[in-house]
């Protein structure tokens, strides 16, 4: 549209409808601007205050999740991620983010792009990335679109975190119906920055120079802020042009260029671009520091030199940086960027009016209060009506007696086992560089979080992405409860301490009382989890409309984690077993329930029931205590038990190990079933040399944990006694290529 | 004792090589920035793995042209020893310091893990004390690793002991299920005629502590160290 340049359309309430305004929405945009916005103006406040960006249907209610903490060093939503204190003068700046709608049209830009966008939160703040994580969740493996876009999302990850040069070292992947045709892909990654050597996203000091510094902007990802705030429809396809395109090589060079410049001590203030591009990194520093900008857009480095305002102000190129340097010194800056062969163009400054000034053609085409387009500022906040579901009557009354006490429990094993949310992820991680870097302790694969150690340190982070939206989708509270004690419980079996959390809010159309009750609800059990195991919610972010025809997609709050390892070498715990002759413990809660399993899913075709039993306060000290005994050097390997319950924790620590075990299955009052598929939360499968049985079994007595002792690690077969005489090699075939099997189906 | 490690725009391994040589082993490293074309002081040079110009000609293409590039030739020229991992293999072979052409792998996906690797020659000073009956476990993480030499170049580099690693089964087996990417011969990395110049696939400076999973790169890195000890 090069028109646009010259000719602007007519501002009418149905323009403002068509860019996703409401009516209320529009008059609120002329009050504050006290005249008729221009049609660039209305172009910045339709991304600016669409709900990506503005956080207007969820802030309120996120407002309610525990935001403090005494290792947190910057407030939730304050900085572009969360800071932590990790000790020796270090911090973790870490965050997740979701890029959903542009991975459900297209799967590969779109999933590279998300990790190139959440890698520049990070280093925005001055901090190196150090590890990446990622949750996907995709429709049914039988569908060829579903095949097509899982290739396209891990190709995605891979090559822009390979050639970035990022290990990605953990994460999850689930299936199921509900996620047909709205995949998710939430990103997360994790950076280290000394303290006090933190950048800001600041527009301080009146006269500053503005920098623009990275690639070159173009047309692509143009309202691609909009778009995400949008279900996904048979008319999302044209959308297309609205993903943007991700170049990991200039990020590379983004990145080490940017923390470059930031030793040089010149630059006062930097944010990245992502949604919103121009508008929103440029409002968002002024309106942070009450000042303004101006800035001529005819300055800004185009790929296609008849860019209107509009399209300048809302593209959404990748890899690009907002500088505010210290006047006089701005040349500091710009030597760095040019050794790294990188655009860096004073493109405006900061001025004291509290407005953003954009020029094009030597002409105002938006004048606009920095404060009226932002979250906490001018930006709209609603809070929506909440209905509770229908469908949860029918779940919660669903009766599943015929299930709980079944026959042929080995072969239903091995059936667990083929299913795809439990077969091994290998054709995926591998196609990840998990080890660049190397820091990487324990990758992802046979392991409860994966651990990177600290150089310089003998600490180690251990990081996991959790969440079970089919637990969600049964009950929201005890769902958002579950997703952070679970991922607090495999940082815990991993040797490490959980100290906060990040967070990915992938929910449907906020419009819909039903989604909106399970949101408030699941943010409300988030909540619940994190006051408990003292693990506070530094930031992340929300993805509305996750819609495909049928219907929302499972609600699902990813959680990321983050876990301190005090002693790397001593402290970090595999999840497989050990040695021959080491005794087996099951310890924490009874297993009691299948409701929500996996084995109710998988084996049955059933999605019903409450969500597995959780009990937080026993969690806390659950998690406390095995820790301390990992912590005292009793523990050989820790498991957590989740999806496929104990029955699939054993096969996993025999798979992992290539070792055996014998088992004899008497856990107190349920029925073999339960103790086998049961996802009741709070269990964890210990071994423990046999010179430290009788301490361990000891200390949790003492510390009211219930403790049983199930068998023996060895020999060549799982055998669980009068159940199952399962080979581990058997066990390891069908686990290893369930995956590949599926993804070589031809496509037709 | 100086080693000079190589960064390229798109360089990410660079770092490791370095963490491996200065910390590990101790010895004096130093970096340099691909537009110096003085090498400095140096007794001899890794071009470390990553994506040289995010690799989206040929891996290595374009980062032959760096100014670098003409230093490190000559270098090699007098003997000097240079070794190339991952990408650095990459810019040796299109440097032509080494013969022969990278391709993508055969499943035409990245690849990161642990392999077994059996050592052929000790008669480069990378790995002149490498353990050939020992079977290496040192990860590979590459996309395009798939090694391509003619009948004749496959005929010269057996001739004339230029084939340093091979890919190989955990017990030294080079067999089909063993080569990862498809390789010619399962080479996973070689050496000019005069043995001076190296070039793997595979990460030494990944290996060179236990807690991430092996050491063996280390045998690598002591070879060098023992050989410039010697020679210096």
């Amino acid at each position: 549209m090069p028109q646009l340049r010259h000719r602007e359309p007519d501002i009418t309430p149905e323009l403002a409808r068509e860019h996703g305004l409401t009516d209320d929405e529009f008059v609120k945009i002329c009050d504050y601007l006290g005249r008729t916005p221009t049609f660039t103006e209305l172009g910045v406040y339709s991304v600016m205050w669409s709900e990506h960006c503005s956080y207007k249907n969820s802030i309120a209610v996120l407002k309610t999740l525990p935001r403090t903490g005494p290792g947190l060093l910057v407030d939730a939503g304050e900085e572009n991620a969360g800071l932590v204190d990790i000790g020796h003068g270090l911090a973790c700046a870490f965050k997740i983010e979701s890029h959903n709608h542009p991975s459900a049209v297209e799967p590969y830009q779109g999933a590279a792009t998300g990790v190139g966008g959440i890698h520049r939160d990070i280093f925005t703040m001055g901090a190196r990335p150090i590890a990446s994580l990622n949750s996907l969740r995709f429709g049914s493996m039988s569908e060829p679109r579903v095949r097509y876009l899982l290739d396209g999302v891990v190709k995605g990850i891979a090559d822009y975190g390979n050639s970035f040069g990022v290990p990605t070292v953990g994460g999850e992947i689930y299936f199921d119906k509900s996620y047909e045709g709205n995949p998710l892909v939430n990103a997360m990654s994790v950076g280290i920055v000394k303290q006090g050597e933190t950048a800001s996203a600041i527009a301080e000091g009146v006269g500053n120079p503005v920098l623009i510094v990275g690639a070159s902007t173009g047309r692509d990802g143009i309202h691609g802020a909009t778009f995400a705030s949008e279900e996904i429809s048979e008319a999302s396809e044209a959308k297309r042009p609205s993903v943007q395109v991700g170049d990991p090589f200039t990020e590379k060079l983004l990145l080490e260029a940017s923390l470059e410049a930031l030793k040089t001590g010149a630059i006062v203030g930097i944010q990245d671009m992502g949604a919103a591009g121009i508008s929103c990194s440029s409002s968002e520093m002024s309106a942070k520091s009450k000042t303004g900008m101006h800035i001529d857009l005819d300055k800004v480095p185009l790929r296609e030199s008849d860019m209107s305002a509009y399209e300048i102000l809302l593209s959404e190129s990748q890899e690009r940086m907002l500088i505010v340097a210290e006047k006089g010194r701005e040349h500091e800056v710009m030597d760095v960027f040019a050794k790294w062969d990188l655009n860096a163009v004073v493109i405006g400054e900061v001025i004291d009016s509290g407005r953003v000034v954009y020029l094009r053609d030597g002409e105002v085409k938006a004048d606009i209060p920095a404060d009226s387009l932002v979250l906490g500022g001018g930006a709209p906040v609603y809070i929506r009506e909440t209905a509770k579901p229908a469908y949860l009557e029918i779940t919660g009354t669903t009766d599943l007696s015929p299930y709980i006490d079944v026959e042929d429990l080995q072969d239903t094993m091995l059936q667990l086992l083929k299913s795809p949310n439990i077969a091994s992820k290998r054709w995926v991680y591998e196609q990840y560089d998990h080890m660049v870097r190397t820091n990487t302790v324990s990758g992802p694969g046979p392991s409860d979080a994966g651990v990177v150690r600290i150089k310089g340190t003998n600490k180690a982070l251990a990081v996991a992405t959790d969440c079970n939206g089919r637990y969600v989708y049964l009950n929201p509270r005890k769902g958002g409860q579950i997703a952070v004690a679970e991922a607090a419980r495999n940082v815990v079996c991993a040797g490490g301490r959980p100290v906060a959390i990040t967070n990915c809010l992938n929910f449907g159309n906020p419009y819909k009382p039903e989604v909106y009750w399970t949101f408030k609800e699941a943010v409300g059990g988030m909540g619940d989890a994190c006051d408990m195991l003292q693990t506070p919610v530094t930031g992340g972010n929300v993805s509305f409309y996750n819609e495909n025809p049928i219907g929302a997609i499972f609600p699902t709050p990813v959680i990321g984690m983050l876990g301190l390892i005090e002693d790397c070498e001593k402290h970090t715990t595999p999840a497989g077993f050990q040695s021959d002759g080491d005794e087996i413990l099951y310890v924490g809660a009874s297993r009691s329930g299948i409701d929500g399993s996996e084995y109710l899913a998988f084996i049955h075709g059933i999605t019903a029931g409450d969500a597995p039993d959780m009990d937080l306060e026993f969690e806390k000290r659950l998690q406390k205590v095995v820790l301390e005994a990992i912590r005292d050097g009793m523990v050989a390997s820790a498991h957590d038990l989740s999806d496929g319950g104990l029955a699939v924790a054993l096969m996993e620590k025999a798979i992992f190990s290539d070792k055996g075990a014998q088992i004899r299955l008497d856990l107190p009052g349920q029925s073999a079933t339960e103790q086998l598929f049961s996802e009741a939360q709070s269990g964890i499968l210990l071994t423990v040399k046999p010179a430290n049985l009788d301490a361990l079994q000891l200390f949790l007595t003492e510390q009211e944990i219930p403790v049983h002792h199930l068998g023996t690690v060895g020999g060549d077969q799982l055998i669980i006694e009068e159940i199952a005489e399962l080979p581990v090699s058997q066990l390891k075939d069908i686990y290893e290529w369930i995956i590949p099997e599926a993804v070589s189906q031809v496509q037709p | 004792m100086n080693i000079g490690v190589l960064v390229f725009p798109g360089s990410n391994c660079d770092h490791d090589a370095y963490h491996a040589l200065k910390h590990i082993h101790g010895i004096d490293t130093s970096f340099i920035w691909h537009k110096e074309s003085d090498l400095g002081n140096v007794d001899a040079i890794v071009i470390p793995g990553g994506f040289s110009y995010g690799d989206y000609l040929r891996s290595g293409a374009i980062a032959r042209f760096s100014p670098v590039m003409n230093s490190v030739a000559s270098f090699a020229s007098k003997g000097g020893p240079v070794l190339g991992i991952c990408n650095g293999f990459q810019i040796l072979l299109e440097a032509r310091l080494l013969p022969g052409t990278m391709m993508a792998n055969e499943q035409l996906r990245f690849s990161c893990k642990f392999i077994n690797l059996t050592c052929r020659t000790n008669r480069t000073p990378f790995t002149s004390s490498v353990p050939t009956e020992t079977i290496l476990h040192i990860p590979i993480a590459h996309g395009e690793g798939n090694y391509f030499a003619d009948d004749d170049l496959v005929k010269q580099l057996e001739d004339r002991d230029q084939i340093v690693f091979s890919y190989c089964d955990a017990f030294g087996n080079i067999t089909e299920v063993a080569n990862p990417n498809g390789s010619t011969a399962n080479i996973a990395g070689i050496c000019n005629e005069t043995g001076n110049v190296v070039g793997m696939m595979p990460h030494p400076e990944r290996a060179v502590e236990k807690q991430l999973g092996s050491n063996h790169g280390r045998f690598l890195f002591d070879s060098i160290d023992q050989y410039l000890t010697h020679s210096i």
